[in-house]
């Protein structure tokens, strides 16, 4: 007789529930392949998202009793205590169906933040020679390997407690790219920062730090924000 | 259920910064009462005398230890975040955390020790 | 908050970091000699110097303190941002003049 996995899945919309489901406890199992057995065995009405299922894509974020994460990284013994286990949708987001959430609000603070590269050359001028080891890429690279899974921002309490903070992913962007020698609208991202809700609003919990499955610290990211940001706005440069 | 919410949030500097700012809030609380409570100087010594020989009372010496605690704890979280976000990152914040809050129960027992 | 709020906040903050230090050795001091408060009142009264301390110790605490209080309400509460605002003023008017009668209080001869 196999072992079973009390499992607690949120179903619905915000207004929803948890519902119990029970399923088999296998050897070297993630969180993924139980919401997956569900969905397959028990519920085809299960809606939940996954890409990759080997963590690279990011797209399989869910909150997994209590803690952002991603699923398909999550061993089923490292967290079922006592054969027990809750899933929810990422916190700090619209729930769409389920385990699924609106990632809308997330890419628009990315925007926001100017977390897009600003181009200074066209294709008809010479490559930039950028040094690896130079200290602004090497800062940029700290913080290059964000692939927008949310888990920050979901981790996030100061995204909880403040509809305007732009959050953790969208600021460590904003830095990468304060750190690119190529890129040209600082002018515009260094106002975006420094205003409500930009980098001047992290508490610094490190929550973001804690959880990021790529080990990448937005913290150290949004602090030297404050720095560049202080530098400008004593310089006259930016004017909230 | 209340266990499942706070999962997340046990991390260290999470408490260091509910820390801080619940100490920045009581002080803010007690200082307009700081505040009245010296501005009686100005009719004389003889009614701050008699305030400081009502705060000879056991339980409001141990509130005004617990005052002390709050300012230290609150003067070191202060620092820890001024130099985060000022000089280059350190790793290691949570040991600092730590040792911020070592030293303000530190300060309050010195002062407890005194002022019994 | 944005960068102008956190300026002055972080400045009053450093500001205020060495007046805190001083202010509990003057707490501590205060104790071991066990000073009652005329003997206080004898070393404040007259004092430019406790005067100045004191007084820039106010001005800065009546700044940092309604900045922090406005975003504990701005997050923690669901009053309207105009209103936290307008709070926050108040509570640093009322430190500003309840700390300046206060160091009036020890100072003034």
């Amino acid at each position: 007789m196999t072992e079973t996995l009390q499992v607690s899945l949120w179903r619905g919309g915000r207004d929803g529930r948890y519902v119990g489901y029970e399923v088999p406890m296998r050897a070297n199992q993630t969180v993924l392949d139980v919401v997956t057995w569900v969905q397959r065995h028990l519920d085809p009405t299960l809606a939940y998202r996954f890409a990759c299922r080997v963590g690279m894509c990011g797209s399989c974020a869910m909150t997994v009793n209590g803690r952002p994460r991603w699923t398909c990284r999550t061993h089923v013994s490292k967290v079922a205590a006592k054969g027990r286990i809750t899933i929810g949708p990422l916190q700090n987001l619209p729930v769409i169906k389920d385990l699924a959430t609106d990632m809308q609000p997330f890419f628009e603070k990315w925007q926001a933040a100017k977390g897009a590269f600003a181009p200074s050359r066209t294709r008809n001028d010479e490559v930039a020679h950028i040094k690896p080891g130079d200290a602004a890429r090497k800062t940029a690279d700290a913080g290059i390997e964000c692939i927008n899974c949310a888990v920050c921002y979901a981790a996030c309490d100061t995204v909880r407690w403040n509809a305007d903070y732009l959050g953790p992913a969208a600021l460590n962007r904003a830095w990468t790219l304060v750190n690119d020698e190529r890129d040209a609208g600082n002018a515009a991202r260094l106002a975006a920062v420094a205003a409500n809700g930009g980098c001047h609003a992290c508490h610094s919990h490190q929550s973001c730090q804690e959880h990021c499955p790529v080990a990448l610290n937005p913290t150290a990211s949004i602090a030297g924000l404050k720095r560049r940001t202080l530098q400008a706005y004593l310089k006259g440069e930016i004017k909230p | 259920m209340i266990a499942r919410l706070l999962a997340h949030r046990g991390n260290a500097l999470w408490i260091a910064a509910l820390v801080h700012r619940l100490s920045g809030l009581a002080l803010a609380a007690f200082l307009p009462l700081h505040f009245l409570t010296l501005g009686l100087a100005i009719d004389g010594e003889a009614k701050l005398d008699g305030m400081l020989r009502w705060s000879e009372q056991p339980l409001v010496k141990l509130a005004e230890t617990v005052l002390v605690f709050l300012l230290a704890i609150h003067l070191l979280g202060g620092l820890r975040l001024l130099v985060l976000e000022n000089l280059a990152w350190l790793d290691g914040q949570k040991r600092l955390a730590l040792i911020a809050l070592a030293a303000a129960m530190i300060v309050a027992f010195l002062f407890l020790a005194r002022v019994f | 908050m944005n960068v102008r709020l956190y300026v002055w906040q972080r400045t009053t903050a450093a500001i205020m970091a060495p007046l805190v230090l001083v202010h509990l050795a003057v707490i501590f001091y205060a104790m071991r000699k066990g000073l009652a408060a005329a003997d206080i009142l004898a070393r404040t009264r007259g004092s430019v110097a406790w005067a100045a301390f004191y007084g820039l110790f106010v001005a800065a605490v009546s700044i940092h303190a309604p900045i922090g209080l406005r975003t504990i309400m701005t997050e923690w509460t669901p009053l309207r941002v105009r209103y936290c605002d307008i709070v926050a003023v108040a509570f640093g008017l009322l430190l500003f003049g309840l700390g300046l009668r206060a160091v009036a209080a020890v100072v003034l001869p």
